[in-house]
């Protein structure tokens, strides 16, 4: 039977997510095995060294190094405040004293006669690991962190930016299809994961930015936006460490694409107009073999909707009938269901022969496209 | 006549090349998995039937042999002949009269994608650069450089380090007798990381190990810790043992071995391919290199193929017998082909385009292909950006091929104190473009252009072969096929090779050197089975038409500022026959340089593939 292959995005109403959350040192483990947890607590935790900071203190005093022992006004193991006054030279009678303020509050490390730097240590930096998503703790990783579990409604994208981030979700867009514009974004989504419909603009972006919202979830982007938005050409779809204040998720694909009615359906009934259902959104994204998607996540709460048993195609089957999406230039983005399956190679506008198929668009035209252009969609 | 009996796999099998009638052979691709029907028919080997399906590593099927199955399904139903049971598994011929099944099922593959690694080092400048170097050297994605230096608190390496789950690791510092504590630490801040395979499974993540000799036995003592366990640890050469010395080899042969021995082969169901093949799978860069040797040693060429994919394009080179390949990992026409346009810039693919294309649009379209692999070009215009694509891909993955691969193994670089923060090369290049005789072009985009005059183009464009080279092209993209046939049964694979895989396209004849547009720059004459002759001015291009079967003798005569094989301003005489492209004469000098201003450039590309009958 001929079949077709989709990226094998999920979009689930109900689903187990488990989310394993490690410290990259070891450190404390703050819950244990049974307790519920939201997506901001912390679970685990550690302390690493402060920074050090290395002031050239008979430098700036202009003394030999050998004097400077004597011009300290803190010794090993003070705490200094910034600012503080770390050493004072004598000056010629007393006149034309220099003084050697502290950079930056910390504790005296080490004081050097033989280089004339002194080494502060900044206070110890705690490191957390937050539990990521609204759940249960299911095991504890010893000294380490732990797996957290909810029951979930779980969608992947098909690519993102940015890293994990959490917030209510608030509608932008009344359409699946909808451009998600500039003025879409409103002061009050501080902290807010947008829904949009359609492709994101860049100036929705930076509108976002300015209004600190935490994410972004619609269906299409420009690469040359994306580019603008990130400062660089992205190569190798290794994303996730994006430092630029928010975090984008696109379901569908590059360029003016809806995003799919029903992964739009299914985040839109968290706007629940009582301020938005927590979502956690993550836009790590590594495509190649052993792809790793962008994803939100909702945990679920007693009455929320069971998902619809509706039918749903064979994983990965094609028949006519079926419901379509063509994923290639000259169609890209378009609708439609399958109207013949002629098995004969058919020879392509670019010259090469392919097996096709015939799609009945949603406009009522007819169109013959490479088998390999489409994409089956989950009614 | 009886069918040969079967072992379950490839280590009992006793093969009887006389009672072998259906061969089977697939190749897994990073996108699509090819299978090809290799039949004996009258007295000799034909391949007679191939298909393809996407190959079916990722969710939500996340086993290899789904694409396997349905390719050999669709072969089966174009032979008129059953080779894959209810059950998904591969029918065996049980005897003369079994209208089903095979006598010998044989893959290769590459599924898995390109090498992704982490590569780190003391000081950013230094060891960490060598190291990059080696890896980028074998192909590999560099995804991150950790140094000492790098700016970085130790967390949030070893952060860094779990989320990008590298294919592999390369850890160097130190010079050999040198201070052991810092390389020291950068294992210890590695180990804790426990990256977690992009497979899953039991996966040992594979690290190398190429520092301060001296550091081998604690480096050793932290990845076999069973604290952190989970590591596969491989210790060469130090690729810097001294300050002035560069030593990349060791390491990147060990790259090489372990990506194909040991990260390619867990890709999800490849234990299952292995009980249904006949014979030990090979990497299909493997596959290829053994292929194009037989060939270069059986007609002494100096030969080079291509072999571009979706993720990565492989190069293989045989040079006065010596045989070199790399892998770039990060140049292919699928997965890799936002890299390629990043790494190129795009101004650079948009060069080779003669038409109006919007570049806003363009740039999704690259990206769309980058998270839709599978997906093909319908339009004419696609196919122009596509190919323009392609031949940046070759012409960069050239270039690495050049740079890295021909360095002899084992051969110290010295690099002087004022070289050590210069990125460059090691060594010398083998790779003589006047002395290639044999240019072969492999994979989707070379062997399913729809006109071979664009896969002779390409090659051209991106090669810039000098001199008289002959082109040729992998018909279907079976190199690979019979490379891994090669190893059980030569005959067929020759036989099936010269028959049916080798389509030659005929010859490029190139001028080498550089001249003003419009100035003389050759003159060429033709004669035997076709009588052809004229003038090139710089920047010019011709075709003559020489079919396969016709035998004609061609002289040029070059200006005495380029060289077509025989010096500067001699004339060379060569007799040659044809191919199904013929004689592509080509006056642009090398370099290739095109016109800067867009208007020329553009009314020069027109004009070349209106000559070179490309469009």
């Amino acid at each position: 039977m001929a079949k077709a292959y989709t990226p094998g995005l999920k979009v689930s109403a109900r689903a187990n997510y488990r989310a394993r959350r490690q410290l990259p040192v070891h450190g404390e483990v703050l819950v244990k095995v049974g307790d519920a947890v939201k997506a901001r607590d912390p679970i685990a935790r550690t302390y690493i060294e402060g920074e050090v900071t290395p002031v050239a203190v008979a430098s700036i005093l202009g003394v030999p190094a050998g004097d400077l022992a004597a011009l300290m006004l803190v010794k090993q193991g003070d705490a200094v405040a910034a600012g503080q006054t770390l050493a004072r030279s004598r000056g010629i009678f007393g006149l034309g004293k220099k003084e050697c303020p502290s950079p930056a509050a910390g504790t005296v490390e080490s004081i050097s006669t033989t280089t004339g730097q002194v080494i502060l240590r900044g206070a110890p930096i705690p490191v957390e690991v937050k539990a990521y998503i609204d759940g249960r703790v299911v095991e504890v990783l010893a000294n380490e962190g732990a797996v957290v579990e909810a029951d979930a409604a779980f969608v992947q994208g098909i690519f993102g930016v940015g890293g994990e981030t959490v917030g209510p979700i608030r509608l932008a867009c009344t359409r699946h299809d909808e451009r998600l514009e500039a003025e879409r974004i409103k002061p009050d989504m501080k902290g807010a994961i947008v829904v949009g419909g359609a492709r994101v603009t860049a100036a929705a972006v930076k509108a976002a930015q300015a209004a600190g919202v935490a994410g972004i979830v619609t269906g299409g982007i420009d690469d040359a936006d994306l580019r603008e938005i990130l400062g660089y050409d992205l190569g190798v779809a290794i994303t996730g460490t994006e430092k630029i204040g928010l975090t984008i998720v696109i379901t569908e694909g590059f360029g003016d694409i809806a995003m799919a009615e029903r992964t739009f359906a299914l985040l839109s009934g968290f706007d629940d107009g009582k301020g938005g259902r927590e979502a956690s959104v993550n836009g790590a994204t590594q495509i190649r073999a052993g792809v790793m998607r962008p994803e939100i996540v909702v945990t679920r709460r007693a009455g929320d909707p069971e998902p619809s048993q509706g039918a749903r195609p064979e994983e990965g089957a094609l028949e006519i009938g079926t419901q379509v999406r063509l994923i290639r230039d000259p169609y890209f983005g378009l609708l439609g269901t399958v109207s013949a399956l002629p098995s004969e190679p058919a020879v392509l506008g670019s010259g090469s022969k392919a097996r096709v198929l015939e799609v009945k668009l949603g406009d009522g035209r007819s169109v013959t496209v490479p088998r390999a252009n489409i994409e089956l969609i989950e009614t | 006549m009886s069918a040969p009996s079967h072992s379950s796999a490839h280590g009992g099998l006793q093969i009887d090349p006389s009672k072998l009638r259906y061969i089977l052979a697939t190749d897994c691709g990073s996108t699509t998995t090819k299978a090809i029907l290799v039949e004996r028919v009258g007295g000799g080997w034909r391949q007679t039937q191939r298909a393809e399906a996407p190959t079916t590593v990722e969710e939500p099927f996340a086993d290899v042999t789904i694409g396997v199955s349905n390719s050999l399904t669709e072969i089966g139903e174009l032979a008129g002949r059953r080779f894959i049971a209810d059950d998904g598994t591969i029918i065996r011929r049980k005897g003369e009269g079994d209208p089903d099944g095979c006598d010998l099922y044989i893959s290769t593959s590459s599924a898995g994608g390109g090498l992704q690694m982490v590569v780190a080092g003391v000081v950013a400048q230094m060891t960490a650069a060598s190291a990059k170097r080696a890896a980028l050297g074998a192909g590999a994605i560099v995804m991150d450089t950790i140094a000492s230096n790098d700016k970085r608190r130790p967390h949030e390496r070893i952060q860094r380090i779990r989320e990008l789950r590298p294919d592999m690791v390369l850890i160097s510092g130190g010079t050999d007798g040198g201070n052991v504590q810092q390389v020291v630490q950068i294992a210890e801040q590695i180990a804790p990381a426990k990256p977690r395979p992009r497979f899953g499974g039991e996966y040992e993540l594979p690290v190398i190990y190429a520092g301060n000799k001296d550091a081998a036995p604690q480096v050793r003592a932290i990845f076999g810790d069973p604290k952190y366990g989970g590591f596969d640890l491989a210790v060469v050469d130090n690729l810097r043992p001294t300050l002035e010395q560069e030593n990349l080899g060791p390491a990147r042969d060990k790259i090489h071995d372990v990506f194909l021995e040991h990260v390619m082969a867990h890709a999800p169901g490849y234990d299952k391919l292995i009980s249904w093949s006949d014979a030990p799978i090979m990497p299909t860069p493997g596959a290829v290199g053994d292929i194009l040797q037989r060939i270069a040693a059986r007609d002494r060429l100096n030969a080079v193929c291509v072999d571009i994919g979706g993720a990565t394009t492989d190069v293989f080179s045989v040079f006065d017998g010596t045989f070199n390949r790399t892998v770039s990992a990060n140049l292919g026409m699928s997965y890799s082909i936002s890299n390629v346009c990043a790494e190129a810039g795009l101004d650079k693919v948009l060069r080779w385009v003669h038409i109006d294309m919007d570049e806003r649009e363009l740039r999704n379209r690259v990206k769309n292909k980058m998270i839709r692999p599978t997906t093909i070009p319908q339009s004419a215009e696609a196919l122009v950006f596509e190919q323009a694509v392609a031949r940046e891909a070759l012409r960069l993955a050239y270039v690495q091929h050049k740079e890295f691969a021909t360095t002899l193994k084992g051969v110290q670089q010295q690099r002087t104190v004022g070289d050590l923060f210069a990125q460059q090369a090691s060594g010398q290049t083998i790779v003589d473009d006047m002395k290639l005789d044999l240019l072969v072009a492999s994979g989707g985009v070379l062997s399913h252009a729809p006109k071979m005059e664009q896969t002779a183009a390409m090659l051209v464009d991106s090669f810039e072969p000098q001199g008289f080279t002959q082109l040729a092209k992998d018909s279907i993209f079976m190199m690979p096929h019979l490379g891994v046939l090669a190893s059980v049964h030569p005959e067929a694979a020759m036989e099936v090779f010269e028959r049916d895989c080798l389509v030659r396209l005929g010859w490029s004849v190139a001028a080498k050197g550089e001249g003003k547009w419009g100035k003389k720059c050759f003159s060429y004459r033709v004669s035997g089975a076709v009588t052809a002759s004229g003038d090139l001015a710089c920047g010019d291009v011709a075709l003559v038409r020489v079919g396969p079967e016709q035998e004609v003798e061609v002289t040029v005569e070059p200006t005495k500022e380029f060289d077509l094989g025989a010096g500067a301003g001699k004339p060379v005489t060569r007799r040659v026959k044809g191919g199904t492209v013929g004689i592509l004469f080509d006056a642009r000098g090398r370099p290739l340089t095109l016109p800067e201003n867009p208007a020329d450039r553009r009314a020069a590309v027109a004009r070349w593939a209106n000559l070179w009958e490309t469009c």
